[in-house]
């Protein structure tokens, strides 16, 4: 922002158009997010205090960060397996691939949660071999990450695959013809040009995982202190009368969610001026 | 600079056509809620707890026709199903149920707390405004590998247990206060119930938040050996699966469960569906809503109706929660509220 | 595109195209079948039967209505704010910015809840709506307002970097040969983002269709009235009923599909719109 005002001024429309966007954003998000601000600051610092560090809101909560940060890491090496396979082979199924990336964020989280419940339940598809080998899937935390890994592909897959396929390989190849030996090229070359996109996507994942509902509540066990999310203690909270609490909790995801956001923009920030 | 001062001088346009938008959006509902008048059929919604699905549906279905040969009208029942506390949450925030059939009483103290529900509701239908009861049973595996009988089984190592969260459901309420009160009951002391509660919550597979997705759990999931159950899901879920699926053990003592049914009094006075909603919780307590209680497995209030309905129930000492815990307020407050006794079980695991 | 030379070994590059197939059949092909063998496992006569039960055609029609007025309003909204945004420089707008990025990363159940918060009875506006007979939350207003706010993002996302990439250069010269506002909006901006516009619309469409966290929270779940498909998904998976439960997700299933599809295909043509 060099000087304060608006550029440049030869369009029309900036003023309506401007109104347009704010009206919304205030009528739609900015207002009931600011009656949850309200509803939670209603009540006295101390009894915030109180409500979010009971132990089963800090179990939840941890469970919630760890879970979800342990998934966006999965889904961050599993993301770049996929796009660098689908940006830089080529063989038949390629495109089909590539569209199915999608599936998760297309697919209702209904539809994924029971789906998902069905195949890893001790008598489902994958659930049953799984619990022969003595890995129960459903009902504890690991069935939770699936879920988390599950959503999160997408982003990280997403975000990697215009920055790799920008990617001139001849910069490899003159690394290579250099002397410096596959591994060294990666590393020197890759590296640095990937971590930003895959920062990103992870990011986007954690944040998605993070709050997620739809998708885990059937496969999650839901037990207090073991296997029970934020977002479900939220519902929890409000069903039996505690709307201190769960708008506690509450405004406690909504402040990591935009913790999350601006975490975002500096990495969307930094590989823009990585790549100039 | 010209081209802001001038731009900013219309967005008039704009936010009229937005605020246009959003009362279109609110007038969406607001019509038919409002056209609920005498010519039209009436329409009325009954919020209640998860089991009841099916007994409901008989029970709409009965009523809607001798609703129309007493009086010509129609009259359509709404029917919306969760976690009986969720159901009471919703109607507090404004859902406009005419009826409130929910899975304990201390649920609908809470719209009563806030004025929607007139103070001394109990009082206003026959056997403390609950036309059926229930029991909590158990439900085993076939052939009850894990010989499963009475409470004291489910605090044993190794027996996995099924049933859902008391903070978010109203049976999982019923079933901790059943192994509680067997205790009591059977002459021991607090220490003695709260170390079989501690047990059988230890052995606790999977808390869901309601009644029907613990069944699911078990018996679809194939979890835990035991799903503590209301005795009226228990033989549902006996019907849907099979007798080579899943057994039913009954407790020699358990507790008295009493799903009250109350109407909503600021929204039947608000709507003018008072009568209907009033004939309706009536209907309930009429041979035929008996008959269909006891052919849903809910152990109706008529002894003669359970016999028509070819049902018998089997003979358990029950106990009520008045009997043993002073009335559910003080159950809520010492068991389930936040820092209550469930929590400490949880947190000192 | 030209297409890129392999510099692995022929095995290495098989291990990871073998990889690469393991990981999609695992996490996406295996539910898909899941989803589709659950919803014929009585045969299509009961797939045909649980999708035209009048609930389920209710939920059919309830979804539609609540996709048919969020979209638009976040098409315009996403029109509006890539203009405000992507052609102009202003003090505030990466914070607009991010606050239009903020239901994206906001809990769906936070989502619900705080319109629960806003228009619920306890609630002084709440209060006002109910002594007045309108329902908002608990009834089709609340769902509808649920879904706009967590699709809120998803034109706006797309536009906004497209045009502010795509610069002024374009409408200045329609400004110079004296072409007015609309002119200039529908004839040289419109076209140049129509491709990014329409993927963002498949994204807000499948996300609106298929809500289930922020919408289970303001719907109440009265049948034939407020349960949105996915919601009727939920109610049926708790009734014994999981043949109907997965053939209605089969239903969003297929929704699903198309919006991957046309994604695929809009995807191509917008990188097209990238100068």
């Amino acid at each position: 922002m060099r000087a304060a005002r608006v550029t440049p001024s030869l369009l029309p429309g900036f003023g309506p158009a401007l109104g347009v966007t704010l009206l919304g954003l205030s009528l739609v998000v900015l207002a009931p997010l600011a009656a949850l601000l309200a509803t939670s600051l209603r009540g006295s610092p101390a009894a915030f205090l109180a409500a979010v560090t009971t132990p089963r809101v800090v179990a939840a909560l941890r469970l919630s960060f760890l879970l979800s940060l342990g998934a966006a890491a999965f889904s961050a090496l599993l993301g770049l397996l996929l796009s660098w396979v689908l940006v830089r082979y080529r063989f038949p199924g390629r495109r089909l691939l590539d569209a199915l990336i999608d599936l998760p964020f297309a697919l209702p989280t209904a539809v994924a949660g029971i789906t998902l419940t069905t195949l890893y339940a001790p008598n489902g598809w994958l659930g049953a071999p799984l619990a022969r080998l003595g890995v129960p899937v459903a009902f504890t935390p690991l069935g939770i990450g699936v879920a988390l890994v599950f959503l999160g592909l997408p982003f990280t897959v997403r975000t990697l695959q215009p920055v790799l396929a920008s990617l001139d390989a001849e910069v490899e190849d003159a690394a290579a013809s250099l002397g410096a030996g596959r591994f060294e090229a990666v590393r020197r070359v890759l590296f640095p040009e990937l971590l930003p996109p895959l920062l990103t996507g992870a990011t986007l994942a954690f944040a998605r995982g993070l709050g997620e509902y739809g998708s885990v509540v059937f496969i999650s066990g839901n037990m207090p202190m073991k296997t029970e999310i934020a977002p479900l203690l939220v519902m929890t909270k409000l069903e039996q009368y505690d709307v201190a609490g769960a708008t506690a909790l509450a405004t406690i995801l909504l402040v990591a969610s935009f913790a999350l956001l601006l975490l975002l923009n500096r990495l969307e920030a930094w590989a823009a001026g990585g790549r100039r | 600079m010209t081209t802001r001062k001038k731009s900013f001088s219309r967005p008039a346009g704009a936010l009229a056509a937005t605020v246009a938008t959003v009362a279109t959006l609110l007038s969406l509902r607001a019509a038919p809620g409002a056209a609920a008048g005498e010519a039209r059929p009436v329409e009325i919604l009954n919020a209640s707890y998860d089991p009841t699905r099916e007994l409901y549906r008989d029970v709409n279905a009965a009523f809607a026709k001798e609703y129309r040969e007493r009086t010509g009208k129609d009259v359509t029942i709404r029917m919306s199903h969760g976690g009986s506390g969720k159901q009471a949450r919703a109607v507090l925030d404004g859902l406009q149920a005419d009826v409130v059939t929910l899975a304990l009483a201390y649920d609908i103290d809470a719209l009563a707390d806030r004025g929607l529900v007139k103070p001394g509701w109990q009082a206003r239908l026959p056997h403390n405004s609950t036309p059926y009861t229930s029991t909590i049973v158990f439900l085993v595996r076939p052939g009850n590998p894990k010989r499963i009988l009475e409470w004291a089984d489910l605090a044993r190592p190794g027996v996995s247990v099924v049933t859902p969260n008391p903070k978010t459901s109203g049976g999982a309420r019923w079933n901790y206060l059943a192994a509680w009160g067997s205790v009591l009951k059977a002459g021991k002391g607090e220490a003695e119930a709260r170390a079989l509660v501690a047990g059988l919550f230890r052995n606790v597979a999977v808390l869901d938040t309601g009644a029907r997705g613990s069944t699911t759990t078990f018996v679809q999931r194939g979890l835990g050996d035991v799903l503590l159950a209301w005795e009226n899901e228990a033989y549902l879920a006996l019907a849907e699966t099979g007798k080579d699926r899943v057994e039913i053990v009954v407790p020699k003592t358990s507790i008295l469960a009493e799903p009250p049914v109350v109407v909503v009094d600021a929204v039947v006075d608000r709507r003018g569906t008072r009568a209907v909603a009033e004939a309706y919780l009536r209907f309930l307590y009429s041979p035929e809503g008996q008959r269909l209680a006891a052919k849903n497995h809910y152990r109706p209030r008529s002894t003669e109706a359970a016999a028509k309905a070819g049902r018998t129930f089997a003979p358990v000492a029950t106990f009520t929660v008045d009997d043993l815990f002073g009335g559910w307020r003080a159950a809520q407050k010492k068991h389930f509220d936040d820092g209550g006794l469930f929590d400490a079980l949880f947190v000192n695991r | 595109m030209k297409a890129p030379r392999s510099r692995e070994p022929r095995a290495v590059r098989l291990l990871l195209i073998g990889l690469a197939f393991a990981t999609i059949a695992l996490f996406l092909l295996v539910p898909l079948a899941a989803v589709f063998v659950e919803a014929f496992r009585n045969g299509a006569g009961a797939w045909l039967s649980a999708v035209s039960d009048p609930d389920a055609r209710h939920a059919v029609k309830l979804t539609l209505l609540v996709a048919a007025i969020a979209v638009p309003v976040n098409a315009v909204f996403g029109l509006a704010a890539g203009w405000a945004l992507g052609k102009f420089r202003f003090p505030g707008r990466s914070l607009v910015l991010t606050l239009i990025d903020l239901p994206f990363a906001v809990s769906p159940i936070v989502a619900g809840l705080v319109f629960v918060l806003a228009f619920g009875r306890s609630s002084p506006l709440g209060g006002w709506l109910t002594r007045h007979g309108i329902e908002v939350v608990f009834a089709v207003p609340g769902i509808v307002l649920a879904t706009v706010f967590v699709t809120f993002p998803f034109v706006a996302r797309e536009l906004v970097p497209l045009m502010q990439s795509q610069g002024t250069d374009e409408e200045e010269a329609a400004r110079v040969l004296g072409a007015g506002f609309f002119t200039t909006f529908f004839r040289v901006t419109l076209p140049n983002v129509k491709w990014a516009l329409l993927y963002g619309i498949v994204l807000c469409t499948a996300r609106a269709v298929g809500e289930f966290g922020a919408v289970s929270v303001v719907s109440g779940h009265v049948r034939g009235v407020t349960n949105t498909l996915p919601l009727h998904v939920e109610a049926l998976y708790n009734e014994y009923a999981f043949q109907g439960a997965f053939a209605a997700a089969s239903l969003l299933t297929l929704v699903a599909f198309a919006a991957m599809l046309a994604k695929a295909f809009l995807s191509r043509h917008a990188g097209e719109e990238a100068p």
